[in-house]
């Protein structure tokens, strides 16, 4: 069950995770384009993270009730818009406390780095466009209109989260600050245990999250409830991230850079709703043209006999 | 046909060999197991004065494991203790079952208040990130209702227990004497049972005066006369 992260990304990974790659894989104009933007600087020692407006700085007026629109959206997307959400997951599972967590792909450092111009593709995403992705891929579901009520709550929320925050500036704590691929690559198998010590408590058996009523609590993981092929989050580079600064919660920066990637591999390695780009119902043209550059990821690869992305509904 | 239903009825005391009910009213078998009602409430909702809590509808699960961790010690009441010690394990297992299948605690699903900072409010809803403190709503659910059987209903218990489990799980840290006062000795948490380790720090990381806060939050949420509704969304 071993995998080598040098067999399954023979370049990639020597070039490292960073730049060169984000780059390479943004091969057209796609709306739908999940590439993963340059590096975000690490964080100099004593360096403080950006600190975002406190909640009560929200202004009493039309302004601020939009941003706190789109705070309710942002934790009730579900709830709230259940028309462009496909599957259970809501913005804030990604974004921990409320898109503020460094390290959890914080809204303030996202928003002022876009529009993202591309050279090589010539495209220039902005951040609706951005955001638009996450609802085709990290929520499975349909893409709100640029100027639909939700998008724009929630680019208000954002922009008055980046208030002060240098525009076009990366910001130590943008995105998940991947650790490195581990020297000897992940295991699943070795993920498989980690999983079981520490999320199952709360993602259950078979990765399938937890409710209260309607609601959900715990994210499904993989499944038909859960982000789809596409996702930024399908990667395991990008999962052992978004794990290692933050789960479990309350205590992130518990698990080592091996455990943070074994766990990653081992949640990306199940069945998930299938990449909406899926071309001519091929999972290996599939992989050419979006997976075989975004990352390390699972997409079209074969495990335990079975050949990842079928797709579940 | 009436002894088929009377049998059908007589089962599952048969099979499980212990009767939940007959214990929460009579107690267990052994003279010291004494009948749970006579602390938890005669509806198992707890005396919110003295800090027993409310048993009526939390996850069966998550009951026999409080009545385990008693028995072996990783969670510490000088009450209890004695008493989880004295039931059998049937009759553990089977006075879980009974208090999981009495109506669980139901808060009324409105509009959610914006919280102030600093309130007990916050630390319910927003937590304290800084410190790595989640909302206590993150895990325990929406209005804390409970989530799964690890994670148990936050609402529906008096402020007095709260307070005591978030003591419990941080202990207390010893005192240097002064000319005045004598040292006071540093005293180990009382509860080491907490899943992943998941509460120690939390409950280690608050400050005693969010730790009243927070629990006289949850205890203020009241409960809704309206059973659980299962189809219903629960905003955040």
């Amino acid at each position: 069950m071993k995998i080598t992260i040098f067999r399954l990304l023979p370049l990639s990974l020597s070039l490292g995770l960073g730049p060169a790659l984000a780059a390479d894989s943004a091969h057209n104009g796609r709306l739908d384009d999940q590439t993963q933007l340059p590096k975000a600087p690490a964080r100099t020692i004593h360096q403080q993270y950006f600190q975002p407006p406190a909640e009560t700085d929200i202004p009493n007026n039309a302004f601020g009730e939009l941003v706190r629109r789109g705070q309710d959206f942002f934790v009730n997307t579900k709830a709230l818009a259940p028309e462009y959400v496909g599957n259970e997951m809501n913005c804030v599972n990604c974004h921990v406390d409320r898109g503020r967590k460094a390290n959890s792909a914080p809204l303030w450092a996202a928003y002022p780095m876009y529009p993202a111009y591309r050279k090589k593709n010539n495209k220039v995403n902005t951040f609706i466009e951005r955001m638009q992705g996450c609802f085709q891929f990290s929520m499975n579901g349909k893409v709100p209109k640029a100027d639909s009520e939700i998008l724009t709550a929630l680019s208000t929320y954002a922009y008055w989260m980046a208030t002060g925050a240098p525009t076009g500036k990366a910001l130590p704590g943008r995105g998940f600050d991947e650790p490195p691929p581990p020297r000897g690559g992940y295991d699943i198998a070795r993920g498989k245990a980690v999983y079981e010590k520490q999320c199952l408590i709360c993602h259950g058996d078979n990765g399938e999250g937890k409710k209260v009523g309607a609601t959900v609590v715990f994210p499904a993981l993989w499944g038909k409830d859960s982000y789809n092929w596409g996702a930024g989050m399908h990667r395991i580079n990008t999962a052992a991230g978004f794990i290692q600064h933050n789960m479990p919660l309350g205590r992130g920066e518990t698990l080592s850079d091996q455990e943070a990637w074994d766990v990653a591999a081992y949640v990306n390695a199940h069945e998930r709703p299938q990449d909406p780009r899926l071309l001519n119902g091929s999972i290996d043209e599939t992989r050419k043209r979006y997976h075989a550059e975004d990352g390390v990821n699972l997409y079209g690869v074969v495990i335990d006999g079975k050949k990842l992305g079928q797709g579940v509904q | 046909m009436k002894q088929i239903s009377v049998l059908a009825l007589l089962l599952p005391l048969l099979a499980n060999g212990a009767d939940g009910e007959s214990i929460m009213q009579k107690g267990g078998s052994s003279p010291a197991a004494m009948p749970c009602i006579s602390c938890h409430g005669i509806d198992g909702k707890g005396m919110a004065a003295a800090g027993f809590p409310r048993l009526a509808g939390l996850p069966e699960a998550y009951i026999a494991k409080q009545l385990a961790d008693l028995k072996a010690g990783r969670r510490e009441n000088p009450v209890m203790q004695p008493i989880a010690q004295s039931l059998t394990e049937d009759e553990a297992a089977a006075v879980a079952k009974a208090y999981a299948a009495l109506p669980r605690i139901n808060v009324t699903a409105g509009p959610v208040a914006r919280p102030q900072p600093g309130s007990g409010a916050w630390i319910a809803l927003r937590g304290a990130w800084e410190r790595n403190i989640p909302e206590c709503t993150l895990c325990h659910g929406p209005a804390g209702v409970g989530v799964g059987s690890a994670f148990p209903p936050l609402a529906g218990q008096s402020a007095l227990y709260i307070e005591n489990q978030l003591n419990a799980w941080r202990g207390t840290e010893a005192v240097p004497a002064t000319r005045k006062k004598k040292a006071v000795a540093a005293l180990p948490p009382t509860r080491n049972n907490d899943p992943n380790g998941l509460m120690r720090h939390i409950a280690a990381d608050l400050t005693t005066a969010e730790i009243k806060a927070v629990a006289e939050y949850f205890a203020g949420l009241g409960e809704s006369k309206e059973a659980f509704d299962e189809s219903q969304h629960r905003l955040r």
